[in-house]
């Protein structure tokens, strides 16, 4: 979880401007963090998400606590919903990667807004696609992950094939 | 194990975490006063609970105060009552006295608009028989009172007087069955005489038939009976009965409400037909 995690925040704080298209800015961190949950449950799943949201706060010079609020309940939600639904299919992690960012940033940008801190002019757009962006980059690294035993598997009998 | 029973609390630490991370986001960022949002809030919250605790210390006071006061309430009340009455009698006394002030204010009002030289005198006591419609002034002999002066009220005539003694009088009233008056009709100047009938109402005689007479005329003192000055107000007619041209009956309602008068004028003057006689005489 936290190798992840750190990968996680390097990839988000080295390559970012890779994955940004315009107004599309994948949150790897986001990513990461629902993938734990619904993998994990909810108490890891929250847990990640402080971990990782206070230390993306602590990079980014902002209020610390505000990312790691927002990122706490996605984790928990996630973690709540992979133990009570069966999301084992392309559709539902969609959907659950799409309303976690949704969350996260009506959390995040709420809280600014509440205390007065920053300003937000209609992200309505930015946040839809960022919310698609982060689903396609979820639903992506679960079939990785889902494979890649598979293949590694299938790579070390070819090869023992091969020396006979 | 510990890690097991975190796990399946995980409501639990869900909450802990965010108000650790509200905490957290409180210390760093001020509120529009510029105090630190966590001081404000933890503020807010002790000064509600401050609150809190002075209205309960607050209330059981008061509802302790009740207590004790509702201990004494029965002797307060019995005292308060007391002086309640007390007052009341206070308040009727004073009462008393007003009216009585403006019975002599009326009077002296009365004094001054007639040409008469008068005494005022105050009602010690009626009579004691019902047959008689008398009443009993505390003036006499000595205050210069004679028989047959007219006694007088800001109302109108009252009666005469019929047994002065040192210090008191008997004044015969206008309503008694054996007084009478020779009056006026004001608005058409027919004369005749009023007689007591020992009710509440005057019988109006000797009215001439060709005499205009209508319900509601006042009737004022003549003159002609030597006691009476002329021209007060005796009453008001409430009744005429007819027979052919003749005046069967003619009922007057006095002016004076007999039953509550308190002071009364004393005329000293003698009416000119008086005075006549007497120069006759002599």
């Amino acid at each position: 979880m936290i190798v992840a995690l750190v990968v996680a925040i390097a990839l988000q704080t080295t390559l970012a401007r890779f994955f940004a298209r315009g107004a599309i800015a994948i949150d790897l961190v986001l990513v990461t963090v629902v993938y734990v949950a619904l993998t994990s449950g909810p108490t890891t799943g929250l847990l990640t998400g402080t971990f990782a949201g206070l230390v993306q706060d602590a990079l980014s010079s902002s209020v610390i606590g505000i990312g790691g609020l927002a990122k706490t309940i996605v984790g928990f939600l996630a973690g709540v919903i992979g133990t009570q639904f069966i999301v084992s299919q392309s559709v539902p992690r969609f959907v659950v990667f799409f309303g976690a960012t949704i969350v996260n940033a009506v959390v995040f940008m709420g809280l600014y807004v509440l205390l007065d801190l920053r300003h937000f002019d209609a992200p309505y757009a930015a946040v839809g696609w960022q919310a698609g962006a982060n689903a396609l980059v979820g639903v992506l690294a679960f079939q990785v992950a889902e494979l890649l035993p598979g293949a590694v598997e299938r790579r070390r009998a070819s090869r023992h094939r091969i020396r006979r | 194990m510990a890690v097991l029973d975190i796990r399946q609390r995980s409501g639990y630490l869900f909450l802990g975490v965010i108000l650790g991370h509200i905490l957290l986001i409180s210390a760093q960022v001020n509120s529009r006063a510029g105090v630190p949002v966590l001081e404000t809030v933890t503020f807010g919250i002790f000064s509600e609970v401050q609150r809190t605790l002075s209205g309960g210390v607050s209330g059981i006071r008061h509802t302790w105060g009740n207590y004790v006061g509702l201990r004494n309430v029965k002797a307060e009340n019995e005292e308060l009552k007391r002086q309640l009455a007390a007052l009341q009698v206070s308040m009727q006394e004073q009462r008393a006295l007003a009216d009585r002030a403006r019975g002599f204010q009326q009077l002296l009002e009365l004094r001054d608009h007639l040409a008469l030289a008068t005494t005022a005198a105050e009602i010690i006591g009626a009579a004691a028989s019902p047959d008689f419609r008398t009443l009993t002034i505390d003036k006499g002999v000595r205050d210069g009172l004679r028989p047959d002066m007219a006694v007088i009220a800001p109302e109108g005539v009252v009666g005469r007087l019929v047994r002065p003694s040192a210090r008191a009088a008997k004044v015969q009233l206008l309503i008694d069955r054996n007084a009478a008056a020779g009056v006026l009709i004001e608005r058409t100047r027919a004369q005749g005489v009023v007689v007591g009938s020992g009710e509440d109402r005057l019988q109006m005689q000797y009215v001439s038939e060709a005499s205009d007479l209508a319900i509601g005329d006042t009737v004022v003192t003549s003159g002609i009976d030597a006691i009476y000055p002329k021209g007060l107000v005796v009453g008001r007619v409430e009744l005429v009965e007819k027979n052919g041209p003749a005046f069967k009956r003619i009922v007057v309602k006095p002016a004076v409400d007999f039953s509550r008068l308190e002071e009364v004028l004393v005329v000293l003057t003698p009416s000119p037909a008086k005075e006549s006689a007497s120069g006759v005489s002599e």
